[in-house]
């Protein structure tokens, strides 16, 4: 929290995710440009800027939806593993390099229940406890075991989700906050090293936002995930993370701590929209409000 | 509704009464409606001159029919309805319902066990076989074929036209193979099955990227190039002429034909051909239930939950770290081998395949078999083939209608209408298939059956 703003410089090992000149091209339209940050580990860090700004495309490349047209995106694991993410396909990403990802609009498996979508998400595990669906379905080997142990590991979850008590309803039932938990915690059932959330507070009432800001803290602490996200809701942003890199129109204008990034004048600028000239004032009047409305 | 009301506040008597008063009504205007187009028949007579007469039977047919239906809708028909809304509205839990349902599975199985001992029993050798073989293999077979497909429609969520391709490959396998190389049935029907299966995922290669509309479209053309290879590879498929005498299936080495160590003799009953449809019915039992047994553990390993995940949104699946491609390929794979199966099976039952046994229409028929039942349930698709090929098979059997219609009638010539008919009606009142809810493969604390409406049907 109490970091220097900017880049410093740190050993190799607290950099989970860094992303080299990051460039992706759609057509004549440059969504991103010679765009690099470094993410590190067990931090939460917040990628905002306005609308259009290119932050979902940045998800995306490090996801593997899309393959950059230019730069490098390299995983650091814990065990000092490393992976180029922009050369994976996108299921080797969750699979191996232990990224997970959430969606800006939910993508649950609304036919199935909650507990399901959790089964789902240990796909690759329970697969080779299953020696490929062939062992399993003549009765020998581990698999009985270990989708034992696959329930335990969703019912951690659910637990940590507080939606353990709608288990076996199909997750198309739940309350719109509950299905962005369970998005959240399905994402977890994948073991990542690193999760990605595209705006998981929105559309969020405020005591949905606090549980969620519970959620995220506890996945930091007690399973030492970095997290990335995505969001709009500043009261999220400012609350739970620890370091903040601002998009507009594809390339980085700020990255610092919270602290740092909402007293940029460029930062304001792109939020407010105003001439760079002007930027002086528009501080003199942030600054003026910040006592009474930010508190 | 006001009717309805009624009904349930007033007594027995007052209803039959009104009964009988609206079956008097309807009978009227069927009267009215049915005088000139069934009542009166026109003809030309010798002469070239156009003469009518009546139909005073038919008439009388309809107007019964019409006046006893209406009667029966009204004492019968809307107080039950009304019964039914009430308790869907009160939520009863009615625990001796699900109790039936539960044992329902069992009870179906023992009365297939016991059901060519009935025919015979009932009526004879000779006569079972019309039961057996017509009823009971026909039915079994698509059955087989509506679980097979269910795993690729049903399960994985991929819109498959051309489905009885597999089944083709299965039987000219099967077809061929006995033929030119003498191999027996129990090698050969595990081979089909690889065989059909080896064909799936050449099919789903090329199909990976499409979804929906496009891969139907290019999985019916699938089904046409099969069969028009068929079709014109004479020098081994004897093109339209089909492959005949194809040896038959034997039990451990024992035939069943009128020889000396045929099955009769060696048991010393009368030489029939029912032994060998009664062998039959066991084997594609046997088929039915390895494939509801494989349908039903791999429905709970992780390879049909993400087939059934992929059903619900394919990016996810990704997003989940489960490769897509083989799980499509399998999807596709292990569909085209139950088809592969059910095809080498119908091989050596009818001795003979053409091109024309897999047209088209049969792909059509397994689908609706799959989409009537309920996509994704065995139960509802058991029940759609025995309402659908049962029903068709039965439809021959139905000579008392040629009295009513003259004697130039052939029912079985209606076989398309009334499916047609019947599936509109099946989809108005049960969109989602006879059982449209789905049972998760996995719980915590209680099974809850999944609603239909939160399930998809998968965009291909």
């Amino acid at each position: 929290m109490t970091m220097a703003p900017g880049n410093t410089t740190m050993s190799k090992d607290d950099i989970i995710l860094k992303v080299e000149h990051l460039s992706m091209k759609f057509g004549g339209l440059m969504a991103i440009n010679d765009f690099s940050f470094e993410a590190k580990r067990g931090e939460i860090t917040a990628l905002i800027g306005p609308n259009g700004a290119g932050k979902t495309t940045v998800f995306n490349c490090i996801t593997g939806f899309y393959k950059p047209t230019m730069g490098m995106i390299t995983l650091r694991q814990k065990s000092g593993k490393e992976f180029l993410l922009e050369r994976l396909p996108d299921f080797e990403i969750t699979k191996k390099a232990k990224v997970a990802r959430t969606f800006q609009n939910i993508r649950l498996f609304s036919g199935m229940t909650v507990l399901e979508n959790l089964l789902v998400a240990q796909h690759n595990k329970l697969m080779k406890a299953s020696g490929y669906t062939v062992m399993g379905l003549l009765g020998i080997g581990g698999y009985k075991a270990e989708s034992r142990r696959s329930i335990e590991l969703a019912e951690h979850w659910l637990e940590m989700a507080d939606l353990i008590d709608r288990a076996d309803d199909p997750a198309g039932d739940l309350s719109y906050g509950a299905q962005r938990r369970l998005e959240i915690a399905r994402a977890m059932c994948t073991e990542p090293e690193f999760l990605c959330l595209d705006e998981p507070a929105a559309g969020l009432n405020p005591a949905e936002s606090a549980t969620l800001n519970k959620l995220l803290r506890s996945i930091r602490a007690d399973a030492g995930t970095s997290i990335m996200l995505i969001e709009h809701d500043m009261s999220v942003v400012m609350e739970i993370s620890d370091h903040v890199v601002v998009l507009e129109y594809g390339r980085k204008i700020s990255d610092g701590t919270p602290e740092h990034v909402k007293n940029d004048p460029k930062v304001i600028a792109a939020y407010l929209g105003v001439d760079d000239d002007e930027v002086e004032d528009v501080i003199a009047t942030v600054e003026s409000l910040d006592g009474g409305a930010n508190g | 509704m006001a009717a309805v009301q009624n009904s349930s506040t007033h007594p027995e008597d007052n209803l039959v009464q009104k009964g009988i008063k609206e079956g008097i009504f309807a009978g009227v205007i069927a009267f009215g409606l049915f005088l000139l187009y069934i009542g009166v028949v026109t003809e030309q007579n010798i002469h070239n001159e156009l003469v009518y007469r009546f139909r005073w039977f038919a008439l009388a047919v309809f107007v019964i029919i019409a006046a006893v239906g209406r009667f029966l809708v009204v004492t019968v028909g809307q107080p039950w309805l009304a019964a039914r809304k009430a308790d869907a509205k009160n939520k009863v839990a009615d625990s001796g319902e699900s109790a039936l349902k539960k044992a329902l599975p069992k009870l179906a199985l023992v009365f297939l066990l016991a059901y060519p001992m009935l025919a015979v029993g009932l009526a004879g050798p000779q006569g079972s076989l019309k039961y057996v073989d017509n009823f009971g293999i026909q039915i079994l077979i698509y059955v087989m074929l509506g679980w097979g497909l269910n795993i690729v429609v049903g399960l994985a969520g991929l819109l498959d036209l051309g489905y009885v391709a597999f089944y083709a490959v299965g039987a000219y396998s099967y077809a061929l193979l006995s033929t030119y190389f003498g191999l027996s049935f129990w090698v050969l029907l595990p081979l089909s099955g690889i065989l059909a299966a080896f064909w799936g995922m050449i099919l789903g290669f090329p199909v990976l990227r499409l979804r929906g509309d496009y891969l139907a479209i290019v999985t019916l053309a699938f089904g046409e190039i099969i069969r028009l290879v068929l079709i014109n590879w004479s020098d081994v498929t004897k093109g339209t002429f089909g492959i005949s005498s194809i040896p038959k299936a034997t039990l451990f080495g024992i035939k069943f034909d009128a020889s000396k160590d045929g099955f009769a003799a060696l048991m010393g009953l009368a030489p029939s051909s029912a032994y060998y449809k009664i062998f039959l019915f066991y084997l594609i039992l046997a088929l039915c239930l390895l494939t509801a047994y494989v349908t039903i553990r791999l429905r709970r390993m992780p390879i049909g939950r993400a087939w059934e995940a992929l059903r619900e949104d394919e990016i996810a699946c990704r997003a989940l770290g489960i490769n897509t491609v083989t799980t499509k390929l399998t999807a596709f794979a292990i569909g085209a081998m139950f088809g592969g199966f059910a095809g080498s099976f119908f091989a050596a039952r009818q001795g003979f395949v053409s091109p024309d046994s897999f047209i088209f229409m049969e792909s059509a028929i397994i689908l609706a078999i799959v989409v009537l039942g309920g996509m994704g349930s065995l139960g509802g698709i058991a029940v759609a083939a025995l309402v659908m090929i049962g029903g068709t098979e039965l439809l021959r059997e139905m000579e008392f209608l040629k009295v009513i219609f003259g004697p130039d009638f052939t029912p079985e010539l209606y076989r398309m209408l009334l499916f047609g008919a019947a599936m509109v009606l099946v989809m108005l009142f049960k969109p989602r298939g006879f059982v449209g809810s789905r049972e998760p493969t996995a719980f915590l604390r209680e099974r809850k059956a999944v609603s239909g409406s939160f399930t998809k049907e998968g965009h291909g």
